[in-house]
């Protein structure tokens, strides 16, 4: 089989961008730390409201942990409890999510804390909220008919 | 002499007739998935409601099932079905009876499912993510659906199996070797979805079992997720491979690569589906990673594809005469509908693969993931590349089928509605990219959730996307006029099936890639490597089972 000189240099070229590329993406995610949420802990999505975090949701304030609060949500057809929530500027939040019945997304709109909900897992994402304004956390998982109207809402404030 | 007749060897009528049946459904599928396409995009401009309690979710769902599922698949095994006879001299009647067991199958399993959602029983997207839980009905009809193609693909199979033997030692043709590369791909890659619909959805469905593993049947769907748009694909890079050199008289550049590429697609187009579930809990990061990896290497016969269609077009041009760099751009045959239609899909296949590898890389897919970006995306992949390209296979395959021939009319029709595809699309698909780049969600009705002001700056989008696809809507009615006319009105002659040659006939493709235990058996490997730990993980690890929701209105 016969490859011609150009396209030999064309798919060198190409394969060794790709090489970088994924390095790129590999150093960040693993050496950085910029890893795609994972959380890989299980709860029984019939007992959300009994377990821990999910028996408080809202912000929690956490000792002798590498953030600073907890921002426990938990998400059914078709809402976010707390539906409405307040961040102080600066800080690192660990953000716990779960959903008591079908899949769910959790999108802060305007951040990269985008997770999917799904029954019996708990998704998890840490970040600092250093732009005062307010945030729209959207359902963006298809979960039934009011999926368009599940919301709530982020205040980081002074 | 054998050059003469070469180009005027036609499909046997007896195997026309099926693949006109399959451009039938496929066709049917077009107009009635368009109207929901339009309709969709009309309510969420905010400017327009559905009448009569119809849902936004279910005509969303009857969209992405006839668009993605019905339209492609019957498409698709019409068009390899014709590309296999016309290139081992016709099927068998066994073959053939086959061939029309699978169609019918396929067909009762699709008349099944639209069923249930016209019922407002399975407003579950074509997705169907469980603990939504459909009417069973629906299930069956989309095992129905997969198994039919199965059978179907077998026609093709069987065929190329009898050339084989019948032509010992000799490669097969190019275009029923690729044929039945991207049917492999397709069984091996539904048997993810059989697998969750037989084993998970079905049972549960019909009450046998109480729950269901939500995870376990995400990774099986996303398992045949991904190759499924390789098998859209697959057949688009068969007319640009082997087709389109012909249409505009120049020779294929390398049988070999092009062989090569659709072995490298085979490989490594199924055992990636975690790409589409960078964002979910229950998978370890690592095996995320590495599937994103394995995603990446399509690349590589992406970029084989990339060049040796332009080397063909710059050395055909080159041989008419063509002067400096891009002169050869000029001389390509820009008034012919079977070379432009495709070329548009082509063309736009460089933003929406580069708009892939964003999905694709890991933590970025979290700026995107779910977002309406995604749906532009697809929107100019399978809607533009793909869809364009079938239509550009449909202007000379539909009357060399029905015995006509592609007027001058049709012809000029085609590439005015190629362009209107195009600029419609520019306005969604271009929308949906900027949209989702500021958070707007893909798969939701109108809202202004509650007055926000983030969800006020994508109102404008949303209406850009309703004159999108206002203006693609035209362009679905302007196709149908011409397939129509193809079918039942175009003058009676002979439409040339083109195949082209390739460039050094002497260079004889390498009988390795024929060796399907070689090639079957290192994707085996592949998707076991990438998929056992993780799975095994998944199901020891597992939460408590679901039971089923039905979340959506009901009539």
């Amino acid at each position: 089989m016969h490859i011609h000189k150009f396209e030999k240099i064309w798919l060198i070229f190409g394969v060794s961008c790709l090489v970088i590329f994924l390095s790129v993406v590999g150093v960040s995610a693993f050496y950085l730390g910029n890893k795609p949420p994972s959380c890989l802990t299980t709860i029984n999505p019939e007992k959300v409201d009994q377990t821990k975090p999910f028996n408080k949701p809202g912000l929690n304030k956490v000792e002798g942990k590498e953030w600073d609060y907890e921002l426990v949500f938990v998400a059914s057809a078709f809402s976010y409890n707390p539906a409405q929530v307040e961040v102080p500027l600066g800080a690192k939040v660990k953000v716990i999510a779960t959903t008591k019945d079908v899949i769910h997304g959790f999108e802060v709109a305007g951040t990269n804390i985008n997770m999917m909900l799904e029954p019996g897992y708990v998704s998890e994402y840490t970040t600092t909220f250093d732009k005062a304004g307010e945030y729209l956390i959207v359902c963006n998982e298809y979960c039934g008919a009011g999926h368009h109207l599940m919301s709530s809402k982020i205040e980081v404030v002074k | 002499m054998v050059n003469s007749t070469a180009s005027k060897i036609k499909v046997d009528p007896r195997d026309a007739k099926l693949s006109m049946a399959h451009f039938f459904v496929a066709f049917s599928a077009l107009a009635l998935g368009g109207l929901m396409g339009l309709l969709q995009t009309l309510v969420r401009s905010g400017k327009w409601e559905l009448p009569w309690g119809i849902d936004y979710y279910q005509i969303l769902t009857v969209h992405g099932v006839l668009m993605g599922l019905v339209l492609t698949t019957f498409f698709i095994m019409g068009f390899q079905y014709a590309a296999v006879s016309r290139t081992t001299g016709g099927h068998s009647n066994a073959a053939r009876r086959t061939g029309w067991i699978g169609f019918w199958i396929m067909l009762v399993g699709t008349l099944m499912a639209a069923t249930m959602v016209l019922l407002k029983e399975a407003s579950v997207l074509y997705t169907f993510y469980a603990p939504l839980k459909a009417h069973w009905i629906f299930y069956l009809g989309l095992t129905f659906v997969v198994v039919g193609s199965w059978i179907d693909g077998a026609a093709q199979i069987i065929t190329y199996a009898r050339w084989r033997k019948n032509n010992p030692g000799k490669p097969s043709p190019l275009l029923s070797f690729m044929a039945v590369i991207n049917t492999v791909l397709w069984i091996v890659a539904t048997l993810g979805v059989a697998a969750t619909v037989l084993f998970q959805l079905l049972p549960w469905s019909l009450g046998l079992v109480d729950t269901v593993d939500v995870l376990v049947s995400r990774t099986l769907f996303w398992y045949f997720g991904h190759p499924l748009v390789y098998f859209w694909l697959l057949p688009a890079y068969m007319c640009w491979y082997a087709i389109i050199p012909k249409i505009i008289g120049g020779k294929i550049f390398s049988d070999s690569l092009a062989r090569l590429s659709f072995i490298l697609f085979l490989l490594f187009s199924i055992p990636v589906g975690f790409h589409h579930q960078l964002t979910e809990p229950g998978i370890d990061p690592a095996w995320k990673f590495f599937q994103v990896i394995l995603t990446f290497m399509v690349i590589i016969p992406s970029l084989m594809t990339a060049f040796s269609l332009f080397a063909t077009f710059e050395r055909y041009g080159r041989s008419k005469g063509a002067k400096g760099l891009f002169g050869w751009f000029k001389v390509l045959p820009w008034n012919d509908a079977r070379f432009t239609v495709p070329f548009i899909g082509m063309a736009s296949f460089i933003p929406a693969g580069a708009g892939g590898i964003i999905n694709a890389s890991n933590q970025m897919d979290q700026v995107v993931h779910n977002t309406i970006w995604v749906t532009g995306h697809f929107h100019l992949t399978a809607a533009t590349s793909v869809v364009l390209t079938f239509f550009g296979i449909s202007y000379w395959l539909i009357p060399h089928l029905t015995g006509r021939t592609l007027t001058k009319a049709m012809n000029k029709l085609g590439i005015i509605q190629a362009w209107i595809w195009f600029i419609g699309m520019v306005f969604m698909s271009g929308a949906m990219h900027i949209e989702g780049l500021l958070g707007g969600p893909r798969r939701s009705a109108f809202s202004t959730y509650g007055g926000a002001k983030q969800a006020a700056e994508w109102i404008p989008y949303q209406v850009a996307q309703a004159v999108g696809g206002s203006i693609l809507f035209l362009g679905i009615i302007l196709v149908l006029i011409i397939f129509i006319n193809l079918a039942f009105f175009a003058p009676k002659g002979e439409e040339e099936f083109p195949v082209a040659e390739a460039e050094n006939t002497e260079e004889k493709a390498p009988m390795v890639f024929e060796n399907w235990k070689l090639w079957l058996g290192i994707t085996a490997v592949l998707i076991l490597f990438a998929y056992t730990i993780p799975f095994i993980d998944i199901i020891q690890n597992a939460p408590p089972g679901s039971k089923g929701f039905q979340t959506w209105s009901k009539w």
